[in-house]
């Protein structure tokens, strides 16, 4: 394999039950409990999972929420909107670390 | 479709040796396959260059049908069914008969010129409108069905509220038909029309009664959209895989008999567009109509199938079974 990442790992996910497939059901059961619809839509969830997907740079989960999203009718301003989102919360996350930094500096500084 | 199991088969495991209709209620009539739109998705290619036109004297037997055989409801299609030049007569001798009327309208023909009186002669002959509609955006729904439609569809959709379509609690029945705009599945029917609903009327102060859903056939146009994408064998693999048994009673195919612009009979648009007549040993035109044969017919499959059992199902009249 030339690359790390491979789209057509995302249909075979169950392989990863194979060694631990107890801890898998566990995890499956979890997972389409948290995003079957409750106080939020299924929609709103699919938006959710778009944009952390984005956070956590998952090109298998951007690939299967833009497609959830868009089957759950969502459209690209709104998920363009989510991506945003996370963008920002990535940003300020690096941002407010900017006071360790000034911290730091003042710590070693006259 | 060589990438799946036949959809036979697949029926077959479910214990359906052989798909029967059941009851049939609508004759559902294709006009022609002439159209002022020239959708990306259109299962029948359907467009302004169209030649097929239903000729008058096959007009004249979709009265005789209908009126011998007392059937409740004729469901009008096309390409635009408006743009026959006898489908005015047509939709007045049915409202004599007191059958139900159904047109399916893709809107912006109600703007064409000499087009633009038929909102109030739908309103008059109690036709019920299935209007196309992918999405409450302008970008989306130009993208799949041409420059501009859009804007025309509102305007269209504007007159006819004005008209009493669409108002909450008329008579005048306006319902939308949503296609996904590309090679994915439709939305849960009941959450899109919520979403639709709130939308069209914030943005447009646009109302209507019903959304339905359709899933797009990965045949006519389509397919070939989704072989140039390279989406095809993706998209009929998700198809076969989100088989679900239980929209197979429901499908529409058991309770309509389908007749193309020639006359020929069919058991579905789709099989119409595919060239995939009634079985052999059926009535094969309308001039052979013949109600209690037609009625627990054997239906005739093709992969292409698929496309109304996947999911929650699809059809003319939205999903199936239960999301």
């Amino acid at each position: 394999m030339s690359h790390y990442y491979d789209d057509q790992d995302l249909e075979r996910f169950p392989e990863i039950g194979k060694h631990c497939p107890e801890l898998y059901d566990y995890f499956l059961n979890y997972y389409q409990g948290v995003m079957a619809a409750g106080a939020l839509t299924v929609r709103e969830k699919a938006l959710i999972a778009l944009a952390v997907a984005h956070a956590v740079q998952c090109p298998y989960c951007i690939d299967a929420y833009t497609r959830v999203s868009l089957e759950a009718g969502s459209n690209l301003e709104e998920m363009t909107e989510a991506v945003h989102v996370a963008v920002a919360i990535r940003g300020g996350a690096a941002l407010i670390h900017g006071l360790q930094m000034q911290r730091a500096a003042a710590k070693i500084s006259i | 479709m060589a990438t799946v199991a036949p959809f036979a088969r697949q029926l077959e495991h479910v214990g359906y040796r052989e798909l029967k209709a059941i009851q049939v209620q609508t004759l559902q009539v294709n006009l022609g396959w002439r159209c002022n739109q020239s959708c990306k998705h259109c299962h029948l290619a359907a467009g302004p260059d169209r030649p097929e036109m239903m000729a008058p004297d096959l007009v004249e037997e979709v009265l005789l049908v209908a009126g011998r055989w007392s059937l409740p409801e004729v469901d009008l299609t096309g390409g635009a069914p408006e743009l026959h030049p006898r489908f005015e007569y047509l939709v007045g001798r049915l409202h004599g008969l007191g059958v139900r009327i159904l047109s399916r309208c893709n809107l912006t023909v109600l703007l064409e010129p000499g087009k633009e009186h038929l909102p109030r002669f739908f309103r008059d002959h109690g036709v019920e409108l299935i209007c196309s509609l992918p999405y409450f955006q302008e970008e989306m729904v130009d993208r799949v069905r041409g420059p501009g439609a859009f804007q025309k569809s509102l305007e269209a959709l504007h007159r006819l509220n004005r008209l009493g379509y669409g108002q909450p609690g008329s008579d005048l029945k306006l319902n939308l038909m949503f296609n996904p705009a590309g090679a994915y599945f439709p939305p849960e029917q009941g959450g899109l029309q919520a979403l639709f609903r709130r939308e069209l009327e914030r943005r447009h102060q646009v109302r209507f009664h019903r959304l339905y859903t359709l899933l797009n056939m990965p045949i006519g146009r389509f397919r070939h959209y989704l072989q140039q994408s390279r989406n095809y064998e993706g998209y009929m693999g998700k198809l076969a895989a989100s088989f679900n048994p239980e929209t197979v009673a429901g499908l529409m195919c058991r309770r309509l008999v389908s007749v193309a612009w020639d006359g020929r009979l069919y058991d579905c648009d789709f099989n119409q567009a595919l060239g995939l007549p009634l079985k052999e040993g059926m009535p094969q035109y309308l001039q052979d109509f013949d109600l209690p044969a037609l009625a627990s017919r054997p239906i005739n499959l093709g992969d292409h199938c698929y496309g109304c059992t996947a999911g929650a199902g699809s059809s003319c009249g939205g999903k199936l079974a239960a999301e």
